[in-house]
């Protein structure tokens, strides 16, 4: 267990960050200029951490696949942001905020990261205001706030639905006003193959450049991961297609412990799938479940229109079984509840497969107009690809892929088992157990961003002001560049005869039925074999038109594809592992008698940390105990 | 349903570019028009051939990423939409579909439909933010914003820089955007200090990179997938006189 150093800093909870930042090494101004960080991502984590860590003086290099760092998915966060200002006087605080996150976490997160995350929140706020972020204002000027699934008070900052955009834009801004100063510079469409460790540490990366294909070396002092989350393994999910876990598993293969990769959130508002050519599922905002109420018929397979259907023959299932939360439980809960109804029969539309969310008393009341201010954008997006016109009909929707809460270990100084290799946002593990939380991940990116990294890296840093810039020379780069080039060699060589997308839908059926929302161990068991099985046929039969020295997008999915092989069955074995239901993780084998998860403390209160061992190989598991010194343990219980 | 397609395909920036048909069977009227493309692109890599290239991501019309001009109107048709929120119903059978990357010369074509849009970073970082560094922003309350104001900062502010507003415009200019991110800082107090500034600076670079004149025909608003006003190039205007007086 030696491998699991998590550097909490001793203290009370509460003064343990101040008592940390009062201890960490500094780096003086003089010697930032001379060390190179590496970020890789641009994401909130990742543009606020380029443009923090390039104010405090260090050159940063930043990498994106996407042709501009304005892109990256962070953009598409819908609801919000949480931070604990109590500016509704509802009694909220760092440590009530904390408290949530443990509760909606279901007691799987590290106590010191999380109280850290809930005390930085509110600085986060402050400093993309004055960025310029456009939060959402009451009439008295000052900034609103609403309230999101799983809790009890207003804490939530928003933009309409487009919360996500508009902090992305604002740390965006940041970057590229030090990209503009020379202390950024910006290498866009490059995808991260590889990392690069010399003697022990981090020492660059290796990357493809899309436009064209070239295999490139860059080298830093310190490499920071801020690569997001790994849903689209399941193909259909709310993420951008492009996003993937091709970077974080480099960093895995060479040495970094993956934590709870079985840990993934399923939204439960998205918009079902409506034919077999589908790319993605459209997320739409659990802040919809503010004012809609979702329902299914009381009777099975009623098919009426949903307008027919009176008051007294609809069954608002989550009303009736958590009639203190109703519809404001968590996601995970409201994920399975949704597939209850579906599978034993209730579910509407033409597969059976959506329940409605009605907005039809909340018009009621309300008006039109001020639903419209709320979430005029949604219902907009809902016509747009449904026809269907919610202030007239309710929506259908169904849960889908969402959110990674697994991902690199890190300690408390958001460092992975790699010493120099740090993980931030999405792409750790840390701060949202084995759930998360509505508005809880643009929360934790702005603050790994903006207020930790760039204290706790320094750290690291003030041990590195002797060492000089690192050559791309050196033999390590020159062997990760050669197995990068030999992979894309051997995919390319294959020339079968199935697209790369056909390989990765069937993967990703073989995750969501045996590894998303509901798990046993036979199906697990059973998954391993069909992806061990996928991946040979993979290797033998896909097919990847074009060549290397181009621009090609097949070519970049194929690479993508071939790791999902691998983290599919880390996911399975860590299931496997976890016989008890916490969180989003649900073993059918572990459950209340009224269907309920059943978590089990006495033997589960751990983080797993898998160790890789080789491919095709199982991982060896470390654990990191949990300890709940503040947090009051409690049943998860929103009834 | 069956439709006819022609597609704009070119093999890197240096290549000559031309027109190719293809003829698609079996279309459903469910499919986005991306969707479209990825069923044609896997009957083309089935057959031997070469997948058209474009750009998309997010698929909810907020990322940007994709960006096609289709019959004559960036975007194709319909209004508010970006190409990934554009669906087949609009379609009908037997239609022919002309698909085109965005044709501006401040945005090179890189691969078929994909045009480098690279510019538009290098026009914000003229002077597209505040200069606020980490740590130093007053408590977010501390300067309350008139509702007015804050909303229509947002509405300016929700450009999601995807750049159909230069393919759109005879001229290719860029003011539109241009106009909406110094219209979203210059309705906020946070960003007004260095209004003046940053709209000269920004302008400037607009034409450095080759972006023509605005002429005020307004299709550039009228092809927005966000529906920006052309309200925010007035006020763009306003902040560059008012530093012109100023300096």
């Amino acid at each position: 267990m030696s491998k699991l150093v998590s550097n909490i800093p001793g203290g009370p909870l509460a003064d343990k960050w101040s008592n940390h930042k009062n201890s960490v090494k500094l780096v003086s101004p003089a010697n930032k200029a001379k060390l190179d960080i590496i970020v890789v991502g641009t994401g909130l984590s990742g543009s606020s951490a380029a443009a923090t860590l390039a104010e405090l003086g260090y050159n940063v290099k930043s990498f994106c696949f996407q042709d501009s760092p304005r892109r990256a998915h962070s953009v598409a966060a819908q609801g919000g942001i949480n931070a604990a200002k109590n500016y509704k006087n509802d009694g909220d605080s760092v440590f009530r905020l904390f408290s949530d996150i443990i509760k909606g976490g279901d007691y799987r997160a590290r106590e010191a990261n999380v109280y850290r995350a809930a005390e930085v929140s509110n600085q986060s706020i402050d400093q993309m205001v004055a960025a310029g972020v456009p939060f959402a204002r009451e009439y008295s000027g000052y900034l609103d706030n609403r309230s999101f699934g799983g809790v009890q008070v207003s804490r939530t900052f928003y933009a309409r639905g487009q919360t996500g955009q508009q902090c992305l834009l604002g740390a965006y801004s940041g970057l590229i006003r030090q990209i503009s100063r020379g202390k950024v510079t910006m290498y866009s469409r490059r995808d991260m193959l590889d990392i690069v460790v010399v003697d022990g540490k981090a020492r660059g990366i290796i990357t493809r450049n899309l436009l064209t294909g070239e295999i490139e070396r860059h080298s830093a002092h310190a490499v920071v991961l801020a690569s997001g989350g790994y849903g689209t393994i399941y193909y259909l999910s709310t993420l951008a297609v492009g996003s993937n876990a091709t970077a974080a598993w480099a960093a895995h293969k060479k040495g970094a412990l993956f934590s709870n990769p079985s840990f993934v959130q399923i939204h439960p508002t998205s918009l079902p799938q409506l034919n077999d050519y589908q790319a993605k599922l459209t997320l739409m905002s659990e802040s919809l479940r503010n004012d809609g109420r979702i329902w299914v018929p009381k009777e099975k397979g009623d098919k009426r229109h949903p307008n027919e259907i009176d008051e007294d023959q609809r069954d608002y299932y989550l009303e009736r079984r958590y009639p203190a939360f109703g519809n404001l439980v968590p996601r995970d809960v409201a994920s399975r509840a949704a597939k209850e109804r579906c599978d034993a029969g209730y579910g509407v539309g033409e597969t059976g497969l959506s329940v409605y969310l009605d907005f039809s008393r909340a018009l009621e009341k309300q008006g039109k107009k001020a639903i419209e201010s709320k979430y005029g954008n949604l219902f907009d997006l809902y016509e747009k690809i449904t026809g269907i016109n919610p202030y007239k009909e309710p929506m259908r929707i169904y849960p889908a892929g969402h959110y990674t809460m697994g991902g690199l270990w890190v300690d408390y100084n958001l460092m992975t088992t790699i010493p120099g290799l740090f993980a931030i946002g999405e792409a750790n593990f840390s701060d949202n157990g084995a759930n998360r939380l509505g508005a809880g991940s643009l929360m934790q990116c702005a603050g790994d961003g903006y207020f930790i990294l760039p204290v706790t890296i320094g750290d690291y840093l003030a041990d590195e002001i002797k060492t000089p810039r690192i050559s791309t020379d050196m033999p390590e780069f020159d062997k990760a560049e050669k197995d990068v080039v030999e992979k894309i060699q051997r995919l390319m060589a294959v020339n079968g005869t199935q697209t790369v997308t056909s390989f990765h839908k069937r993967l990703g059926r073989i995750m969501w039925d045996h590894c998303g929302m509901i798990r046993n161990e036979e199906g697990l068991k059973k998954a391993i074999d069909k992806i061990t099985g996928l991946k040979e046929e993979f290797w033998k039969d896909v097919r990847i038109p074009g060549t290397v020295g181009e621009l090609n997008q097949e070519l970049e999915k194929a690479i993508k594809v071939s790791d999902f092989f691998e983290l599919g069955r880390l996911m399975c074995q860590d299931a496997i592992d976890r016989k008890e239901s916490c969180g989003a993780h649900f073993r059918e084998e572990s459950q209340t008698p009224d269907g309920e998860a059943q978590r089990i403390d006495s033997e589960y209160s751990y983080v797993a940390a898998w160790e890789y061992q080789g491919e095709g190989k199982d991982h060896i598991l470390h654990k990191e105990e949990l300890k709940f010194e503040d947090a009051k343990i409690q049943k998860r219980s929103y009834k | 349903m069956d439709i006819k397609l022609k597609i704009w395909r070119q093999k890197d920036r240096k290549s000559q570019g031309s027109f190719v048909d293809y003829y698609l069977t079996g279309v459903s009227r469910d499919m986005s028009f991306l969707e479209m493309i990825d069923y044609l692109n896997k009957k083309l890599i089935e057959n031997g051939d070469e997948p058209v290239a474009y750009e998309h991501d997010c698929r909810e019309g907020i990322c940007g990423s994709c960006a096609l001009y289709i019959n004559g109107r960036p975007h194709g048709p319909g209004d508010l939409v970006t190409t990934c929120e554009l669906r087949m119903i609009k379609f009908n059978d037997g239609d022919t579909i002309v698909i085109e990357p965005w044709r501006a010369k401040s945005f090179p074509v890189i691969k078929d439909l994909i045009a480098d849009r690279n510019a538009f970073d290098k026009i914000m970082e003229a002077g597209g933010f505040v200069s606020v560094n980490t740590g130093s922003a007053p408590e977010a309350n501390s300067i309350p914003v008139p509702k007015p104001d804050s909303d229509e900062a947002f509405d300016a502010a929700i450009c999601i820089g995807c750049g159909a507003c230069v393919a759109a415009c005879k001229n290719s200019s860029a003011m539109l955007f241009v106009a909406a991110k110094v219209s979203h800082l210059a309705l906020l107090p946070q960003g007004k200090a260095e209004s003046g500034k940053r709209a000269r600076a920004m302008i400037a670079r607009m034409d450095e990179l080759g972006f023509g004149s605005c002429t005020n025909t307004g299709a550039c608003e009228a092809e927005c997938p966000k529906g920006i006003s052309l309200a925010h190039i007035a006020r763009l205007n306003r902040e560059f006189l008012k530093e012109g007086f100023r300096s």
